[in-house]
């Protein structure tokens, strides 16, 4: 009898001191985070391409799973990480999706392709920057 | 006797409670704020005046989250970290000093966040250690340069589980994600800091952005 009325009470007490703090909580998280700033400090710390790129993903999964959204960023850094890992197929893809789901980061995403086309190009392909160059100086002398 | 004893404390507990909601106010003028209405913000490099070096880029790591809660679209720090290199800027004073529309014309963003890093470590004394991270920011509208907000906050070791509401949530959830990596001290407090820098709907806070359901309530 005793620890029924015990348990009842604590019942209340629990319940009152819930809507207390839900007061104080307001609106629930707009995005589904996962491990993004965690794998931005892997990031930083120059910590393996890979695995940061595997968490990712595994990420990915789980805020599809549960309906969330990905926030800000989340797919520009997945990208920027496939292309350290020799992808830039997939860095294009990763890019294109960051746009679709947030239009201002458009700006930057264009210069960043441009940027990284061109970055290509001098780094893997040196020779041939090199003669497009000399085409194009050997065509404006014309 | 007993009962009114325990009325006292009781009721004493609740007005702690509340009071751990409360923030003291502070005037703050957002008329360039209003009248700027930012979309999307990026987040420099913090300066670190602390003596510890991974102050700047643990403060930057968790600058992402309270901003795009608050409704902003937030441009993705280590990119943004990786084009200021491949420019030859690697300090953050050196960056800090970019020309606004520079900036403006590089990222393509409405405003621009300076961040501060006054603390970050940890003090040892007799009988404990106390880790804190205090940091300072300021937002830049990068079309005209004008300050929109800027505020300070600080958290220390035994403040960073007692955050309540959305805050603490946030804060506990970044800090669970983190339990397989071995983050030091000082990245957990510096998650409680930058939420309670960067958060709008606190007084002195920054506004909500277009992203939030409470854009323009405040």
């Amino acid at each position: 009898m005793i620890n029924t009325v015990t348990l009842r009470s604590a019942a209340f007490l629990s319940a009152a001191g819930s809507l207390l703090l839900a007061g104080c909580a307001g609106p629930q998280p707009m995005y589904q985070w996962e491990g993004y700033q965690v794998q931005v400090y892997e990031y930083f710390k120059g910590e393996s391409k890979e695995a940061q790129v595997a968490a990712l993903e595994e990420g990915l999964q789980k805020i599809k799973a549960k309906g969330g959204a990905v926030p800000p960023g989340y797919h520009a850094q997945l990208g920027m990480l496939y292309l350290n890992i020799g992808k830039g197929d997939q860095m294009v893809k990763e890019f294109q999706t960051e746009k679709t789901l947030f239009p201002e980061a458009t700006p930057y995403m264009d210069f960043l392709l441009r940027n990284v086309k061109t970055d290509t190009r001098t780094d893997t392909k040196v020779s041939a920057a090199v003669d497009a160059k000399s085409g194009t100086a050997a065509g404006s002398s014309k | 006797m007993m009962r009114r004893l325990l009325t006292y404390v009781a009721s004493l507990g609740i007005v702690m409670l509340f009071a751990g909601c409360a923030v003291p106010n502070k005037q703050v003028d957002y008329a360039a704020f209003k009248s700027s209405r930012p979309r999307s913000i990026l987040v420099l490099p913090p300066l670190n005046e602390s003596p510890d070096i991974k102050a700047t880029y643990g403060m930057l790591a968790q600058a992402t989250a309270p901003l795009a809660e608050s409704g902003y679209y937030v441009l993705p720090v280590a990119l943004v970290d990786e084009t200021f290199r491949q420019n030859g800027l690697t300090v953050p004073g050196d960056i800090h000093a970019t020309p606004v529309a520079k900036l403006r014309q590089i990222f393509g963003a409405d405003a621009a966040l300076y961040v501060t890093v006054a603390e970050y470590g940890s003090k040892y004394q007799v009988f404990s250690s106390v880790t804190r991270v205090a940091a300072s920011a300021k937002l830049v509208d990068l079309k005209t340069g004008d300050v929109l907000w800027s505020g300070t906050a600080s958290a220390a070791t035994d403040s960073s589980s007692s955050g309540g509401g959305l805050i603490g949530m946030l804060v506990s959830a970044a800090i669970t994600q983190a339990v397989n990596h071995s983050l030091d001290a000082s990245y957990k407090v510096a998650a409680t800091t930058s939420y309670r820098l960067l958060s709008a709907g606190q007084p002195g806070g920054i506004l909500y952005g277009p992203r939030s359901p409470k854009y323009q309530s405040d």
